[in-house]
């Protein structure tokens, strides 16, 4: 070329030359044995397993704590006095067992004996009311305060019962006990804004706190003295790979061992024999519904048979098949559809073009002029639904919708905007027309404050302005039964009101999609997912992959 | 000389005070708080619970107040607690630094080595084959989305070679490597995310050198060396370099506050855990302090960035003077 190089800089090229060899050379892919992960094998203890979520843990103090990779680690170190079993249905986690006396009004929770924090300290009913305390203290950041503050005591009556006395009666307490514990002899005199144990928590859980690096890994590890049976997997890892390609490009090379698949993945990108050796994929319905909500307060939605009829032009088949790849189901109401809560008797109404047609018509909707758009007393039948960012999923729902209502004549518009935008601006404002958007379920089907008629303040959860006296009686009602054949009655009826009135457009429950790696046993789903019993896999001694 | 340079340190408090005011302004304005991301539409989460939040963080003060607190312990140095969890955001910035900094510096230092070259060849046999080749090569790692190379690297080297870790600074095993094993494996964990960044800022800085040798190559007193005799080599990096890099020096000290804020979308898809990941977070989070640290901290950087640049322009070139 002509062109030398000064002389000083060439040892510079040399050297990185001679790193970058030095780095690809000796790091070959470490092959596998080949194993056949088909052979169920028996139990052993051992073996590592890398989970991964797309943001870090913000922290571990479990009243504080409100984002999901948080939760996620918390749900392994903590334990609730209840938890929900596989069926769904409420038993003993820290409590052994539970009377409830006064109709309700009274909890008295018997506590088990045989738990130990991480540190080796005994835990009783001290640390229950520790962890109570904290949640009323107005000092403390807690989000979880609401389900708390209508206790009117809380008594230690020996160190290993508590009697806890509400206001009123009030059945989903039972399910707030859920609430990890926390440690009262550690915490005591700390801070729980600022203290160093949000990062180095000491729970009951199955699994002790090991390692925390910031942005890249949590690590925890087995309890040997767990009270229900040391965990099968010794060590539980949490990568946090904030961008979803690279996580699933970790899931090809066998870095991962398990994560949530997206519908894309799920149907076209995991198909291959490689990844049928490796993985088992799992498909059930999610705990979270997606809904059209109407602005009750405009005069085009305060009519029901004008929202009646909007149902039967949306085809639900054709919007799970075309946003969800078909992995989804129609829902008819706010509960989760596998729970007791949910009337699975109540069919879908079904997609019926002609009937929504005639049925605008009937409420003074119809095509006067032949310019292919409703209208009434002149003016057009034309309205925006509003979604959030960031959700291709709803972005397509709408479009869909869009296409579908425009069939039968009416005219809609859509607007994506920014999460934070789209709550404080739009929503909380009630300044939208209609909203495409989902809740989240929480396994007790109280759902006081999406549907009762005093929660439609700015900023509140009914947003919609729904109010109905008959779901406003059964919504407290429902709160004061704990019988659950009795509960389920009254959310029976709540949902056949609901799915009659039409506040919401009712579209879908997603499936959860996750997968597992073929080498852990004992995987088996339930109403409640696979996570369960987690602490019941296992991988066969023959099949482990990494070594203490 | 020395008054100068106090002249130019005065003047930046004024500038940093400025900068904060309109920042801080801005990321209040912007809709949305911190009490949102996590708990508004969470159906566990009361209405009555996000107002108490709300006032625990002070948001319900006007915006002056908020501001002058925020001042006062900024003047100590105190840039408070983070709002997503409580720790130092001091802490935080600290943690994330050295690895930004790590790569910043290694792509810089590349970026200078490769492109310097390229612009010295391409500025000297102008129009040719090589020259032409050179362009469109900087042009295509200018114009390929970062993100898309860096997917595509990871799962050629990654899976299909199995050659280099996709994503990740440290290997599963970390802790248990010898010393120079974990050297070697950091390596590793760098080579695609530095090749990535280098890739896309060759153009700039190869550019900037072509032209500004083809600008000195043209000047008299090349055609004098050349008068005089002297090799073309000796023409060329004698005396046409030297003078063509001055303005690389701009860049340089303009490139400073760079060095701490990393790139979004690189530290996003290889998973590092840096400054541009940070500051991204803790904007989706509407983590005002973290915010207002990283923005002040990159403002103080830039000012004194600038300022190592005139200052150095008295070293590199003795036609410059401040005095008088």
């Amino acid at each position: 070329m002509g062109i030398t190089i000064k002389n000083h800089t060439r040892p510079l090229y040399i050297t990185a030359a001679l790193l970058l060899i030095l780095t690809l050379s000796g790091c070959g892919r470490r092959v596998m044995p080949a194993i056949d992960h088909a052979e169920a094998g028996s139990p052993a203890y051992g073996d590592t397993i890398i989970s991964a979520s797309i943001g870090d843990a913000t922290t571990l103090i479990p009243i504080v704590a409100s984002d999901s990779a948080s939760h996620d680690i918390c749900g392994l170190v903590y334990n609730g006095l209840i938890r929900y079993d596989k069926d769904l249905n409420i038993i003993g986690e820290l409590a052994l067992n539970w009377d409830i006396e006064e109709e309700g009004r009274v909890i008295v929770f018997n506590l088990r004996r045989d738990v130990k924090w991480h540190d080796g300290l005994p835990f009783t009913a001290e640390d229950v009311k520790f962890t109570y305390e904290k949640l009323i203290d107005p000092k403390v950041r807690t989000p979880y305060s609401g389900d708390f503050l209508k206790i009117e005591s809380l008594e230690i009556i020996d160190p290993y019962k508590i009697k806890v006395t509400y206001r009123q009666p009030f059945s989903p307490a039972l399910s707030s006990w859920g609430m990890w514990i926390m440690p009262k002899h550690i915490l005591e005199n700390e801070d729980l804004n600022k203290t160093r144990f949000g990062r180095s928590p000491v729970g009951t859980g199955p699994y002790k706190f090991l390692s925390w690096k910031s942005g890249q890994r949590i690590d925890l590890v087995a309890n040997d003295e767990y009270f229900k049976g040391r965990p099968y997997v010794d060590r539980y890892v949490y990568k946090i790979i904030p961008d979803t390609a690279t996580m699933f490009l970790e899931l090809q090379a066998e870095a991962l061992d398990t994560m949530a698949l997206t519908p894309l993945q799920y149907r076209r990108q995991t198909s291959s024999d490689f990844f049928k050796a490796a993985y088992n994929k799992f498909k059930y319905p999610s705990f979270g519904y997606a809904y059209l909500g109407y602005n009750l307060l405009n005069d085009k939605f305060k009519d029901k048979i004008v929202r009646q009829a909007l149902n039967y032009a949306v085809n639900k088949e054709a919007l799970i098949y075309g946003v969800l790849m078909g992995l989804g189901r129609v829902c008819t109401g706010p509960f989760v559809p596998e729970s007791w809560a949910y009337d699975k008797q109540l069919k879908p109404s079904g997609y019926d073009p002609l009937k929504a047609k005639d049925m605008l018509a009937q409420a003074g909707w119809s095509d006067t002029d032949g310019d292919g758009v409703i209208e009434k007393d002149g003016e057009i039948f034309e309205f925006t639904i509003l979604t959030n960012q960031g959700n291709d999923l709803r972005k397509r729902a709408v479009e869909i919708i869009q296409h579908q209502l425009g069939a039968i004549g009416i005219k809609v518009k859509i607007k994506v905007v920014e999460w934070s935008v789209f709550l404080t601006e739009f929503v909380n404002k009630k300044r939208f027309e209609a909203v495409l958007m989902g809740w989240g379920l929480s396994r007790d089907p109280d759902c006081f404050d999406i549907w009762h008629s005093s929660k439609a303040g700015k900023g509140e959860f009914n947003f919609i302005s729904y109010k109905n006296a008959r779901v406003d009686n059964l919504l407290v009602q429902g709160r004061h039964v704990f019988d659950q054949e009795a509960r389920a009655e009254i959310y029976h009826e709540i949902q056949r009101i609901l799915y009659d009135e039409q506040p919401y457009m009712f579209l879908w429950v997603a499936d959860s999609l996750p997968v597992v790696h073929k080498r852990f046993k004992n995987v088996l789903p339930a109403p409640a997912g696979i996570g369960y019993n987690f602490i019941k896999w296992y991988v066969p001694k023959d099949q482990q992959k990494y070594q203490g | 000389m020395k008054r100068y340079i106090v002249k130019r340190l005065i003047s930046i408090i004024p500038m940093l005070l400025g900068i904060s005011i309109i920042s801080f302004c801005v990321i209040h304005l912007a809709p949305g708080s911190p009490v949102d991301s996590s708990t508004t539409l969470n159906p566990k989460v009361s209405f009555e619970a996000r107002e108490k939040l709300v006032i625990q963080y002070g948001l319900d003060k006007p915006l002056y107040v908020q501001y002058l607190s925020w001042l006062k312990k900024i003047t100590t140095f105190d840039f408070g607690r983070s709002y997503i969890d409580g720790q130092k955001v001091i802490n935080k910035i600290a943690s994330r630094i050295p690895i930004t900094l790590l790569i910043n510096i290694l792509s810089i230092s590349i970026v200078l080595l490769i492109a310097i070259p390229i612009g010295v060849i391409s500025a000297v046999r102008e129009g040719s084959f090589c020259d032409r080749f050179l362009t469109v090569f900087v042009f295509v790692g200018f114009a390929i989305p970062g993100f898309w190379l860096a997917l595509m690297l990871m799962s050629f080297f990654g899976i299909t070679l199995g050659w280099l870790p996709i994503q990740g600074i440290t290997s599963f095993d970390f802790d248990s490597l010898s010393i120079f094993g974990k050297f070697l494996d950091i390596g590793r964990h760098l080579i695609m995310p530095v090749f990535v960044s280098c890739f896309g800022s060759l153009a700039a800085m190869s550019r900037y050198m072509r032209s500004s040798m083809l600008e000195v190559l043209h000047k008299d007193y090349i055609k004098t060396a050349r008068a005089k005799g002297l090799s073309e080599n000796r023409v060329v990096y004698k005396h046409a370099l030297r003078n063509a890099l001055l303005p690389i020096i701009t860049i340089l000290g303009l490139s400073v506050p760079g060095l701490i804020g990393g790139s979004v979308i690189v530290e996003s898809v290889f998973g590092i855990p840096g400054m541009g990941r940070l500051f991204f977070e803790s904007v989706m989070g509407r983590d005002y302090p973290v915010i207002m640290a990283v923005l002040v901290i990159g403002a103080l950087l830039t000012l004194l960035g600038n300022f190592l640049a005139d200052i150095s322009y008295l070293f590199a070139d003795p036609r410059i003077r401040y005095e008088k």
